[in-house]
């Protein structure tokens, strides 16, 4: 990880050295980021129209690994912050935001009417009543399942409002009994099995509730927490036997096979679909079945944000950037590009197929969750995973689990 | 101030030569120690402010299951990763012949310990995957279910472990190979002529000679099992839900992972770790010192 820092770092600087050469009177904004390829081209794209429109400020873009990111933005921040850092809403923000790294750009939203178009994103960019930051993208969870697998256990497919829960459960009976695994997933990096456990609790106790649950004003040992346990329950048998030695990919994988019918998952995993050879026709996608009847449905929908930094040199020109990104055309173009959903109202979706289910599902929905880790603390985050892994491999030990989370949850919320 | 250094030049001499040593040493061993042991007295995230606790992050520890659960498996760690010294042993005196083309066979069995620690834990976490690992499909054709060794919570942290050995029994062996060139050949002489062969030629005769061998190669394991860092970080991350997890890696989640941050309590498992350390190193250095001062 290290080395791949230093490349990055080193490339960077080549970068910034090649680009300031030519750029020497323009006003410099430092962005520090952590794209994939595909989107490093699509924020490139938006960065070069940023730059025509505005051809007096030169953004110079310092990409990072990104797992290597996550370590690299507490030493940034810390001692040399760039103007702009990329970062993730909710309580992933809360510890800079608290230790004063990240800037107020209450401003920003309202200069540009943000509050109206980004609206569906302002609660989990707010803290202490104010804005830190502007969110770009975001994207559904939800589950996807593979058509071939139906059909070779001759299950009847899903329709247009997918399926009931007890349905749910009795199908995965008959795959089980074709050799073929229900749901799939894989546990090793934890974070997988956190999207199966975020849907049961949402459509067991509503969003509410599991907002409680992860900012720990609800017990883990509470019998609330046991009914979401008893839905996991009735599914835990049909789960993937080796979970915890495979990484989501791998688990993408089996459900491109056909070995697995149903893979809870966001919609960046439809480009690993695609990648393995599945096509519109045997992909399908179905938001999570109701469980507790009335219920107003919650969905997952993980935001990416940007931030401006405490230390930046240049605020003027980068809360400028930030209000450009948060545009609807800037947004409609960038996930245009990167298969994702624009966070402003006004922007326009994509055509892919799973894109539009996705923006059918989040717009209608009652309220939006982060995901697990990004609402609860970083040490709940993981013990409550570890927890919700250990639950599918040995169930029979739920009361120890649930007793060990309230334990973290006494040392966590204080 | 001529005529000081004229009288002490002697004495100072030594001192002036390993000064820029001793600074480096102190700088980045000793007093780092010291503010580990500082810091696992507080409360901190590593952004914010410092918090002082007292020994409450040691108190936690005795009631962290996982904290206990890494406890044990570095003492499951100490004592199979010693497998690695007579194991080397019987490799190094199997090897120890001259059949045309021995330096090819020496070489071979070397050529674990000179892969990276990073690409034998790829390698062996390929053997164990499940649905297309070799061990996985042999355990699956013989016995018709397949065995997932890293998914499986009692039976993640022997898989690492044979993960470990394997390079760690080769390097054992190397240091045996170097010993048994310089068992006395007239000793060995006398002995057969005494009439002493096999097991008694090897208990009696042969080892006695190896002890200095023998002392390096537990020296490089014991330490080598503490440290195991690489491994677990590769293969495992401590998974499944911490089963895996060693004193090593867990500080490291602890303080420095994407979900831990709680500099605090990872300064105090290093703190946990440093002692069990030191046990086992001024047991090292005292008999050192002792061989030393009997000559």
């Amino acid at each position: 990880m290290v080395h791949k820092l230093a490349g990055a770092l080193a490339l960077g600087a080549a970068l910034m050295l090649s680009t300031s050469a030519m750029a020497q009177d323009k006003r410099v904004v430092k962005y520090n980021a952590d794209y994939d390829p595909i989107p490093l081209a699509g924020m490139e794209a938006l960065i070069a129209d940023f730059e025509a429109a505005n051809p007096d400020i030169d953004i110079q873009l310092n990409n990072f690994d990104h797992e290597g990111y996550k370590t690299a933005i507490r030493n940034f921040l810390t001692t040399d912050p760039p103007d702009l850092a990329n970062w993730y809403a909710g309580n992933r923000m809360a510890p800079f935001v608290s230790a004063g790294l990240f800037m107020d750009v209450s401003d920003v939203w309202a200069d540009n009417g943000l509050d109206e178009a980004l609206s569906s994103a302002a609660a989990s960019m707010t803290q202490d009543g104010k804005k830190w930051g502007v969110p770009y993208t975001y994207y559904q969870w939800g589950i996807y399942y593979n058509r071939d697998a139906y059909k070779a256990a001759g299950v009847e497919l899903p329709g247009e409002a997918g399926v009931t829960w007890d349905q749910f459960v009795a199908n995965c009976e008959k795959f089980k009994a074709a050799g073929i695994d229900c749901i799939t997933t894989g546990s090793k990096a934890l974070w997988p099995v956190a999207g199966i456990f975020d849907y049961l609790s949402l459509r067991t106790n509503g969003y509410e509730w599991h907002m409680d649950l992860t900012a720990g004003k609800v017990a883990w040992t509470d019998d609330k927490t046991k009914a979401v346990f008893a839905e996991f329950a009735k599914i835990q048998p049909y789960v993937t036997a080796n979970h915890a030695a495979i990484d989501w990919q791998d688990a993408a994988a089996l459900l491109v096979q056909g070995k697995a019918a149903h893979y809870v998952m966001g919609n960046f995993a439809v480009g690993n679909f695609k990648e393995g050879g599945m096509t519109d026709e045997n992909l399908g996608f179905m938001i999570f079945p109701e469980i507790t009847p009335g219920l107003p449905r919650a969905e997952e929908a993980p935001t990416d944000t940007i931030h401006v930094t405490a230390g930046a040199k240049n605020p003027d020109d980068a809360k400028k950037f930030l209000a450009f990104v948060a545009s609807a055309d800037a947004q409609t173009k960038y996930n245009a590009a990167v298969n994702q959903l624009p966070t402003n109202k006004n922007s326009t979706v994509g055509e892919d197929p799973f894109l539009k289910a996705g923006f059918a599902s989040l717009s209608n929905a009652y309220a939006l969750a982060q995901f697990f880790d990004r609402d609860a603390p970083a040490e709940m985050a993981k013990a409550g995973m570890e927890g919700f892994q250990q639950f599918l491999v040995q169930p029979d030990q739920l009361d120890a689990i649930l007793e060990r989370l309230d334990q973290v949850r006494g040392q966590v919320y204080k | 101030m001529s005529t000081y250094w004229k009288a002490n030049q002697r004495r100072l001499a030594p001192w002036l030569f390993l000064a820029p040593g001793l600074l480096m040493f102190a700088i980045y061993v000793i007093i780092p120690i010291f503010q580990s042991m500082w810091i696992s007295f507080y409360d901190w995230d590593g952004l914010g402010e410092k918090v002082w606790i007292g020994t409450a992050n040691y108190a936690e520890m005795t009631s962290d299951p996982n904290m206990v659960t890494s406890f044990k498996n570095n003492i499951i760690w100490l004592v199979l990763y010693l497998l690695a010294v007579p194991a080397g042993l019987f490799i190094a005196i199997f090897l120890n012949q001259t059949v045309s083309g021995i330096r090819i066979y020496k070489s071979l069995f070397f050529f674990p310990f000179v892969i990276s620690q990073v690409v034998v834990g790829l390698i062996f976490s390929w053997f164990y995957a499940p649905n297309f690992g070799l061990l996985y499909l042999v355990i699956e054709k013989l016995t018709g279910t397949g065995i997932a060794v890293l998914a499986d919570p009692d039976l993640a942290t022997y898989g690492i472990i044979a993960a470990g050995l394997w390079p760690q029994i080769a390097y054992v062996m190397i240091l045996y190979l170097t010993g048994l060139n310089n068992v006395a050949p007239d000793q060995v002489e006398a002995a057969r002529l005494d009439g002493a062969k096999g097991w008694r030629m090897l208990w009696y005769v042969i080892l006695p000679q190896l002890r200095p061998a023998t002392f390096i190669a537990v020296v490089v394991t014991v330490i080598g099992a503490l440290r195991s860092f690489d491994l677990v970080s590769i293969m495992t991350e401590g998974g499944p839900f911490g089963s895996s997890n060693v004193l090593s890696y867990y500080m490291y989640e602890k303080a420095l992972s994407e979900y831990g941050y709680r500099m605090g309590y990872g300064a105090a498992i290093a703190v946990v770790l440093f002692g069990i350390m030191m046990i086992f190193i001024s047991g090292f250095i005292w008999k050192m010192w002792r061989d030393e001062t009997e000559r």
